[in-house]
């Protein structure tokens, strides 16, 4: 659990973060969404201590986290950054074993871990981890650039953009990737980004941040159906609102009974893909089928557009 | 309160320290070439101008020991680098015996650091400052015209660098012209053969690494090494070609230090229009292709005031090489500077080596300053061209 | 073949230097014609070999000396105690850079005396200013992204100089070197004008004694060590870059 009490930064006469006060559940993500100059990454950064706060304290599992010295603190927090920032003159091998080195692991734990996280990320450490990351495609670099931060096993994770130079494609890819790792080892992450989009697919809940303060901080259903200010409301769109909201829920729990003619769309996808199927084939209903192939009942577009008014 | 230090002030505070009340102030000595004795600052002046410039010294680097003002720190500075070029030519008048005119008094380690310090205080104020080029000349025009005051007036005749400079006026004058027409001259001819060299090897790729690869290796042969070999080709011309003799190419003297330094200079020169020409955006050449330009108004027009400002720094380098290395050409009868250089550390004679070398770093230092400043303007009115 | 016929030139080059060196009178009949009156066409007053050893160590001492002092003082200057003298280290390397050689070889006699010490000064002095302004550039403009990264990482200031920021500006500290060990070998040849042992004896006595033979065999040694050791130093520091991906020079 990350708590963060009245958090305040000031640069001479500027308030960067003004008083700032959340709680992070653990082994859930939480997105910090805001404009540039919003006060994000200062806030994150503030957690690791890469910036001291001017006042404040900031404690994670109830411990103050200037107990420690700031560089111990940050070998247990991972940290992942836009454009990776990966290490030019060490192999991938190398990249990821950083912070286990630093903190005096054995070679042998050190090479199980790294070739699990690499296994994990699809990539073979016969031929990557002698690899220099120049070597690497973009989307091979950013999942590095995870995988590091992740290698010394951190119960919490920060993330500043880390999608933020990927093209769209790879982009929902490392998403995906990033919310299995997620529950697979059950980390908390703390996750920056401008793109609401990323915010609502991600977070299980959103902060958002406008000029230092943090003006909102709750699930994501909630910020789409009950914005706390103009400000808020304009950055989740007021056009996008409805089909954000279907993104959130999967198809089974838009399911009716009875059935449909043509292809049959998975329970797993979101509501919001099925809408989009429907009005695309020009359909009124579709079936529904779970991942073995049983079939649920049928998703209709008269369901679905009552489902994405806004919630009373 | 507490008190602050400066921890620039803290090194110059400590030279100061060492070089006003440990090391000599002066050196006299009965002839120019016997040691000399060490005279620290109370001696070498009368009792009141010694004091006086202790004074001033002592208060100039407890301003730069504190943290104080930018505006304090430069009068500072000045103040105690002008009481020191006045006073050590009155320690001179003071140290010479009446009417004895082998008696030579010169700066000693203490004055030369005292001078390094205070420099060093006003070379952090001026960076501090980060004064518009026109400024900067400005400055090396005021400090250029205040030594030439002090050497006009009179002042530091008696100290032995100007003695030195007395008995040989006129060869000091002839040999200066001689290096400033090497100097120069050569980056002429190297300007007027690099700059379209370097854009033949931009537009035909064949020929660059070929050509910069020669000019290269021209470079790793040692100066005098060059100087001494273009003797005998160029005394084989002066010979054989009719008219060569006339125009003054001959074996030894200024036509082969000429032709070294010629040598010398391509390199910047040509690498740097390569580099600039190829740094030109690649959007800008594409434009100018898409408008219909032919390809020399391309040159003219759109790649040449592109890459203008790295091809000046080609030819900053070059004019501070050259005028370091004209000093050379005096081993080989080229003249300049050099010969008094060389003349002094034949005969032991360190003023005569000071009358030599002092000139030739004024000389780079002033033109370093100068081709800065305009390095700079161009560089920043293209910056403006390409947000407006 | 294009990838072998320059390392089979630069073979060949060493080849002949250290022939050349070792047993200069093979060579005597291709030098003869540049004498005259009989003079002799081979250096005789000291042997080439001992002074190409004597050139190369006067050369290696200050720079290495240079390399010591250049690269910690860009160190001490880019740590936050030491930023206050960074705006004056750059401007004092730009004054520095004006003063030639011959003037800091010349100026150092009445301090040191005469012989190998006043080149070893001047070398050392004139070596510091290309290796000190790379290694800064190099510290200064080091990828932002890479260093978040590494503070991030919870390295301490000491493990993130030795374990990133040197090895990241490795390769631009070997081009200021390079620089550097090549100016100082043409600069050494100057010393022998203060009765330093170098390569510049032989050069100088060419000059005097007008034998061009002399002046040619000086110069060439001296080009040669100069190409051989630009090569070399380029071909590390290539192999440096590339590891990072920085791609050749």
């Amino acid at each position: 659990m990350i708590e963060i009490e009245g958090i305040t930064k000031r640069y001479d006469d500027t308030t960067v973060v003004d008083d700032v006060s959340m709680v992070i559940e653990p082994r859930t993500i939480a997105v910090i969404v805001g404009t540039s100059g919003s006060g994000k990454t200062t806030l994150l950064r503030m957690i690791n201590r890469l910036v001291e706060p001017t006042s404040g304290v900031i404690k994670l599992d109830g411990a103050d986290n200037r107990s420690v010295p700031a560089y111990q603190l940050r070998r247990s927090i991972g940290y992942a950054i836009q454009g990776h920032g990966l290490f030019p003159h060490r192999t991938v091998a190398q990249n990821i074993a950083t912070v286990p080195l630093l903190l005096g692991w054995g070679r042998d734990r050190i090479k199980a871990r790294v070739d699990e996280l690499m296994t994990l990320y699809q990539l073979d450490p016969q031929a990557y981890g002698p690899r220099y990351p120049h070597e690497l495609s973009g989307g091979q670099q950013q999942r590095v650039g995870v995988a590091r931060a992740l290698a010394a096993e951190p119960n919490v994770l920060l993330m500043d953009e880390p999608f933020g130079a990927l093209d769209p494609i790879i982009r929902t890819k490392a998403q995906e990737d990033l919310l299995a790792i997620q529950k697979r080892f059950g980390t908390t992450i703390i996750l920056v980004t401008h793109d609401m989009e990323e915010a609502v697919h991600l977070g299980d809940k959103i902060a958002v941040m406008d000029a230092g303060k943090l003006v909102q901080y709750a699930k994501p259903a909630e910020i789409l159906a009950r914005p706390a200010s103009g400000f808020v409301e304009t950055l989740v769109g007021a056009s996008e609102r409805p089909f954000r909201l279907l993104s959130l829920g999967p198809v089974r729990d838009a399911v009716e009974p009875g059935g449909a003619e043509g292809d049959a769309i998975p329970g797993g996808a979101t509501q919001r893909d099925a809408l989009a199927e429907l009005l695309w084939s020009g359909r009124p209903a579709l079936p529904v089928k779970d991942a073995d192939g049983k079939l649920l009942g049928r998703v209709t577009v008269e369901g679905l557009v009552k489902r994405a008014a806004r919630p009373q | 309160m507490i008190i602050r230090f400066d921890k620039l002030g803290v090194v110059i505070a400590a030279i100061v320290a060492y070089a006003a009340l440990a090391a000599p102030f002066a050196t006299f000595r009965a002839n120019r070439i016997v040691p000399g004795q060490a005279r620290p600052i109370l001696e070498a002046l009368p009792p009141t101008l010694g004091i006086l410039l202790l004074a001033i010294v002592i208060a100039a680097a407890i301003v730069a020991l504190l943290r104080t003002p930018l505006i304090l720190r430069l009068a500072a500075s000045v103040a105690a680098l002008i009481a020191l070029a006045v006073l050590i030519g009155v320690a001179g008048g003071f140290l010479t015996p009446a009417g004895n005119t082998f008696a030579r008094v010169a700066p000693a380690s203490g004055f030369w650091l005292l001078i390094f310090a205070f420099t060093l205080l006003l070379a952090d104020v001026l960076t501090r400052l980060n004064l518009s080029p026109w400024a900067r000349v400005g400055v090396l025009v005021l400090a250029t015209l205040a030594i030439a005051v002090l050497l006009v007036s009179g002042s530091w005749d008696s100290l032995s660098i100007l003695k030195e400079y007395a008995s040989r006026a006129d060869s000091f004058w002839a040999e200066a012209s001689k290096h400033v027409t090497l100097a120069l001259g050569s980056l002429a001819g190297a300007v007027i053969v690099g700059i379209p060299l370097g854009v033949l090897c931009h537009r035909v790729e064949k020929l660059r690494a070929g050509v910069l690869n020669v000019l290269n290796i021209i470079q790793t042969i040692p100066s005098i090494a060059l100087f001494g070999l273009l003797i005998a080709p160029l005394g084989w011309v002066a010979v054989h070609v009719p008219g060569a003799a006339a125009v003054g190419i001959r074996g030894i003297g200024t036509a082969p230090a000429f032709v070294a330094l010629f040598l010398y200079s391509l390199l910047p020169v040509v690498a740097n229009t390569v580099v600039g020409l190829a740094g030109v955006p690649r959007a800008a050449n594409d434009a100018a292709r898409g408008m219909g330009m032919t390809d020399r108004q391309r040159l003219l027009d759109v790649e040449f005031p592109l890459a203008f400002p790295v091809i000046l720094t080609g030819i900053r380098i070059v004019l501070v090489q050259n005028i370091g290395l004209a000093t050379i050409a005096a081993l080989i009868g080229g003249g300049g500077f050099g010969v008094f250089v060389f003349q002094g550390v034949g005969q032991t004679a360190m003023d005569l080596v000071l009358l030599g070398a002092l000139p030739t770093v004024a000389l780079a230092f002033a033109a370093a300053i100068i081709l800065d400043a305009v390095i700079e303007m161009t560089a920043t009115k293209r910056r403006v061209v390409e947000t407006a | 073949m294009k990838a072998w016929l320059p390392a089979l030139l630069r073979l060949a080059v060493l080849l002949l230097l250290v022939v050349f060196i070792t047993s200069p009178s093979w060579f005597e009949p291709l030098l003869k014609p540049l004498t005259e009156n009989g003079a002799p066409a081979i250096y005789n007053q000291g042997s080439l070999l001992t002074l190409t050893l004597q050139h190369l160590r006067t050369v290696l001492v200050a720079t290495v000396a240079a390399t010591i002092v250049a690269v910690a003082l860009a160190i001490l200057v880019t740590r936050p105690a030491g930023v206050e003298f960074l705006p004056l280290s750059r401007s004092l390397v730009n004054i520095g850079q004006t003063f030639p050689p011959v003037a800091v070889l010349a100026l150092a006699v009445p301090a040191v005396g005469f012989g190998e010490k006043p080149t070893l000064i001047a070398l050392f002095l004139y070596g510091l200013l290309p290796i000190f302004e790379n290694a800064l550039t190099a510290l200064t403009t080091l990828p932002g992204n890479v260093m978040e990264a590494a503070r991030g990482a919870g390295m301490t200031g000491w493990q993130r100089l030795m374990k990133v920021e040197l090895p990241l500006s490795a390769p631009v500290i070997l081009g200021g070197i390079r620089l550097s060990v090549v100016i100082s070998l043409a600069t050494a040849t100057i010393g022998s004008t203060v009765a330093a042992k170098t390569l510049g004896e032989v050069i100088i006595a060419g000059l005097i004694s007008n034998n061009p033979a002399f002046v040619l065999q000086g110069g060439l040694i001296v080009a040669a060590l100069a190409v051989l050791i630009y090569d070399g130093l380029s071909a590390i520091e290539r192999f440096a870059a590339r590891r990072m991906g920085q791609g050749a020079e």
